[in-house]
């Protein structure tokens, strides 16, 4: 059987969270899963306000993941 | 000036095939309002005048500072102190004497929004928050009109167009689709405090440009439904679609009374659960009762205060000088626009929970705006 890896890229502030502007997990079932994992691992995290993507596009509700799916999370920020 | 003339300043232009004389006329006859003379409004003023948009509007209530001038690069050393909206008014119709240009020295407000709005086609967003965000993006949804918009920080940024229909999908998303509340701003960070490098926004602001030039002239595919990352140190891009959000949590103005009854301040502060303190009642407080006032402004920021009295102690320098702070009198926090002090304010809480202290709300900003129009 496959070992299911999903790989996480951040932007803006959340990088310094987690350290890294890229992170692979072994995956989630789904959005809200890997929300609740990634809270844990980055306590931090769950502060911040962002948007998340799978494979580019933005999911407002909890989504199902597969092996080698693309999560980008994107914070807002309002600089000018 | 002739018509030959005015050919020859877009000839380089005119002369691409999919753009010709029919999408130079298309810009001579658009209106373009640019929020915000800073870091992106300057460069995305300086290309839509030199490519001929015929009337460009240019709201900003603030004045050039020193700081500014590492990435506002429509104004010089001797432009420090002058309005930013009329002195970048006047560089623009040097560059191009051929189109009109309209300044408001003024802060946008849901108040004036909409009588400004109607006169343009397409709204470009160059602000330095997320109140004058959200309050930009819902009336141009209320209204109809495509929003450019684009920020900046640190070293990265992100540009999108929003409002716009996708004659194909039929699919037309916002600011509210992408983020659809705003961040704690304890957790939101500006370029005051965080820094941004100078020629970042200056290709942000160009992407926004290109992608109102694009909009009017219907050459290319603009940037609806999406949004791009830009990061300066890698030099990537990472673009994302924004699908519409079905079932709203936060609930936002739907048509122009309720704009005009919405608080944005209030919306994008409230998340911070500090105390705050409006204008007036600061007013009130500091006539009545002896309070301490305290700037968390860096040493030097402009405006200058004579009005009343303060101790200054820099937001980052708070923690360290706690000790300085009288602990009879309540305490009023202020900085240039509301968000330091909402930190500085936090800071106190933690450190000092016997302290009453508030935040001023909308900052020195506000404050300057309330004294000049009582």
């Amino acid at each position: 059987m496959v070992n299911m890896k999903i790989k996480i890229l951040v932007f803006g502030q959340l990088s310094e969270i987690i350290n890294s502007s890229e992170l692979v997990l072994s995956a989630t079932n789904n959005t809200d899963e890997l929300n609740k994992k990634l809270f844990e691992l980055y306590p931090k995290l769950e502060e911040m306000k962002f948007t998340m993507a799978i494979n580019k596009k933005i999911i407002h509700e909890n989504t199902t993941l597969n092996h080698e799916d693309i999560v980008a999370l994107l914070p807002p920020f309002s600089g000018g | 000036m002739s018509f030959t003339q005015n050919n020859e300043r877009y000839h380089r232009q005119i002369i691409l095939k999919e753009f010709g004389e029919t999408a130079q006329q298309k810009l001579l006859h658009a209106k373009v309002l640019v929020i915000g003379a800073g870091g992106l409004g300057c460069p995305a003023l300086q290309y839509l005048a030199a490519a001929g948009v015929g009337k460009i509007g240019i709201i900003d209530f603030d004045v050039v500072t020193i700081s500014n001038l590492h990435r506002q690069i429509l104004f010089s050393t001797n432009d420090i102190g002058k309005q930013k909206a009329t002195t970048a008014a006047s560089k623009l119709a040097e560059i191009n004497p051929k189109i009109q240009i309209q300044a408001y020295n003024f802060q946008l407000t849901n108040k004036n929004t909409f009588e400004i709005f109607t006169n343009y086609d397409i709204i470009i967003d160059g602000t330095d928050n997320f109140a004058t965000r959200y309050l930009i993006n819902d009336a141009c949804v209320i209204l109809n009109k495509p929003l450019v918009y684009g920020a900046v920080l640190r070293f990265e940024g992100q540009v999108g167009v929003f409002n716009l229909m996708d004659n194909e999908t039929q699919i037309k998303t916002n600011y509210r689709d992408l983020f659809p509340e705003p961040p704690n701003p304890l957790n939101a960070l500006s370029c005051n405090e965080a820094g941004v490098i100078g020629v970042l926004p200056g290709i942000i602001g160009t992407m926004q440009a290109t992608e109102a030039i694009k909009i009017i002239t219907g050459v290319g595919m603009p940037l609806h439904n999406k949004i791009i990352s830009y990061n300066a140190l890698q030099n990537t891009f990472y673009d994302f679609e924004i699908t519409p959000v079905l079932n709203p949590i936060e609930t936002f103005p739907q048509n122009e009374m309720e704009f005009l009854n919405f608080n944005y301040e209030w919306f994008c502060h409230s998340k911070a659960n500090v105390s705050s303190i409006s204008i007036i009642d600061f007013e009130e407080l500091r006539i009545n009762e002896k309070i301490t006032i305290i700037d968390v402004r860096e040493r030097n920021e402009l405006p200058l205060v004579n009005e009343f009295d303060f101790i200054s102690i820099p937001l980052n320098d708070l923690p360290n000088l706690l000790a300085n702070i009288p602990i009879e009198n309540k305490i009023v926090v202020f900085c240039k626009s509301g968000n330091s002090s909402l930190k500085a304010v936090k800071i106190l809480n933690e450190e000092q929970p016997q302290l009453i202290a508030y935040s001023l709300t909308g900052g020195l900003d506000a404050w300057q705006q309330f004294n000049n129009k009582n």
